[in-house]
């Protein structure tokens, strides 16, 4: 089942039916999500982003890859790793989102 | 009259001087709190509850940790970016500071107290140094995992005859580095402890490493009185056949809680703690709590277990009575309750809530709030208690 939703997400996202601006999420969240990225995805990655345990979340890191690859990344985890799927605190067009800020260089 | 004019003169002078510059007082009440988002440490009077210093311009702290020397007049703070930096806390100042790492995760203070030891991410490996200047004295890269990085390396700790123990995350090892020749590190490497060791602790008397395990059940325990003997495995059955929890953010195992003969572990990736029988190292029980622990730290007399949890259970703090192994108090002190440090006979505990930008002191008879003071974003507390504790 979870499968078949990263599946069909995948897919929405390819075919760009479910892009998000980020007029779509409220300003509030949006402080909020940047909150959890620097305090709690920073325990893993570092405060600044730079690398920890997790690698570091920096735009020219991330530059290879996609904004929809990462944003399911953050929602699925990555098993075997200590990445952990945030799709129960994060929905698909935050995480959307949060890859964006990433991918700009939310830090710089 | 003159010379009494001169005596008053005198002591004005002095006592101006040494609010201005520096303290003349005892140490062992004082202890230092990381404000991790703002670069600065807080040194603090544990028996009045108040700040005495701010000292600002240590790096990236998210994550970092301290320890002492053994005179208890200096901290050594290790910061994420690899910044290693000395901090005298009674003039509240910087005397040293190297950045000496891409990325580091903890350091440790050599028995002697001669030797300061980083463990580094980026590039993966441990590097010492002169606790005097803070000048390089060796350098140990760890495994090579591919032509560009070395395995990251955790749990680094201190150990009885001048030794350091660390694990390797990427490669699963456990090393014994002997310092007695500082221009000659002896190293004794146990390969294949376990799938991804994340941290280590050290039992209070030096004599037992155990690396806990991310990529599978159980912990790898190494007897310090018989290295030769090689790591082993403890506790792999547990939480066989149970669901195991994705882990939002990963248990520290320093805070190694003793109580009597009886060890508390946090269960990764299970609302649980551990509790084994030291020596066969079986398990007796576990305690089912709030969320996933992070920290699992006893009473200095082992009376009861203190535990904070991870995101999102990052609220909450649980006390366990280690006679009948029951929660007996949950604490909802705020949100980012992220570290605690108890005093060193144990009356107090200090907490730090990094969303309520405060440190909150309780006492541990009631169990009631009897403190709080502020702090810009605080993390870990370290009182200088620590210079005198293996394994700290
Ligand atoms: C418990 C530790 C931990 C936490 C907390 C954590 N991560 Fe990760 N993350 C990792 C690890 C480890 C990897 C590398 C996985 C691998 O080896 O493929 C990773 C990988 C990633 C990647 C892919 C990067 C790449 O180079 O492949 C992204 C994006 C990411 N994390 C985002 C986040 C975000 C956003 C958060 C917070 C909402 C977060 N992570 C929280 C441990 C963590």
């Amino acid at each position: 089942m979870k499968k078949n939703i990263a599946l069909i997400t995948a897919l929405l996202i390819a075919t760009g039916i479910c892009t998000v601006n980020a007029a779509e999420i409220h300003p509030q969240r949006q402080a909020e999500l940047l909150y959890l990225l620097k305090h709690d995805c920073g325990s893993c990655h570092g405060m600044r982003l730079e690398g920890g345990l997790g690698p570091a979340l920096t735009a020219k890191r991330l530059a290879p890859y996609g904004i929809e690859f990462l944003a399911l990344t953050i929602v699925q985890g990555r098993p075997g790793t200590p990445m952990p799927p945030w799709r129960p605190f994060i929905t698909d067009p935050e995480a959307y989102w949060l890859a964006g800020q990433l991918k700009q260089g939310v830090n710089q | 009259m003159r010379f009494l004019r001169y005596l008053l003169m005198a002591s004005a002078f002095y006592s101006a001087q040494a609010s201005a510059e520096c303290l003349t007082r005892g140490t062992g009440d004082m202890g230092i709190i990381i404000e991790r988002a703002a670069g600065s440490v807080q040194v603090v009077d544990r028996s009045t509850h108040q700040a005495l210093f701010r000292v600002e311009g240590l790096g990236d702290l998210s994550h970092a940790s301290a320890v002492y020397s053994r005179d208890e007049r200096y901290a050594y703070v290790f910061g994420r970016d690899g910044g290693l930096t000395k901090v005298d806390i009674l003039c509240g100042k910087i005397t040293h500071r190297v950045v000496q790492g891409g990325n580091s995760i903890g350091g440790a203070i050599s028995q002697d107290g001669s030797l300061i030891a980083v463990s580094n991410y980026e590039p993966g490996g441990v590097k010492i140094f002169s606790s005097q200047d803070l000048t390089l004295v060796a350098d140990i890269p760890a495994t090579a995992v591919n032509s560009e990085k070395r395995a990251k390396t955790v749990g680094l700790v201190d150990a009885p005859d001048q030794r350091f123990v660390f694990s390797l995350y990427d490669t699963g090892e456990t090393w014994v580095v002997d310092m007695t020749d500082p221009a000659k590190p002896q190293i004794q490497k146990n390969l294949n402890v376990g799938k991804l060791p994340y941290d280590g602790l050290i039992t209070r008397d030096g004599r037992y490493y155990i690396a806990g395990l991310f990529g599978q059940d159980g912990l790898a325990l190494l007897d310090l009185w018989h290295p030769e003997k090689g790591t082993r495995l403890i506790l792999q059955d547990y939480g066989k056949g149970e669901q195991k929890l994705p882990v939002y953010k990963m248990p520290h195992l320093e805070g190694w809680a003793m109580a009597g003969n009886r060890a508390f572990l946090p269960g990764v990736g299970h609302h649980q703690v551990l509790v084994v029988e030291r020596g066969d190292w079986n398990p007796v029980g576990k305690i089912s709590v709030h969320g996933q622990p992070v920290f699992v730290m006893a009473r200095p007399d082992g009376r009861q277990i203190w535990v904070n949890f991870a995101f999102p259970d990052n609220d909450t703090i649980q006390v366990i009575d280690t006679e009948s192994l029951k929660v007996i108090k949950t604490l909802k002190p705020g949100k980012g309750a992220l570290h605690m440090e108890f005093a060193p006979r144990g009356e107090e505990v200090w907490i730090s809530i990094r969303d309520k930008d405060e440190i909150q002191v309780y006492d541990t008879r009631s169990l009631e709030l009897i403190h709080s003071l502020p702090v810009d974003k605080p993390s870990g507390i370290f009182f200088t208690s620590r210079a005198h504790t293996t394994g700290l």
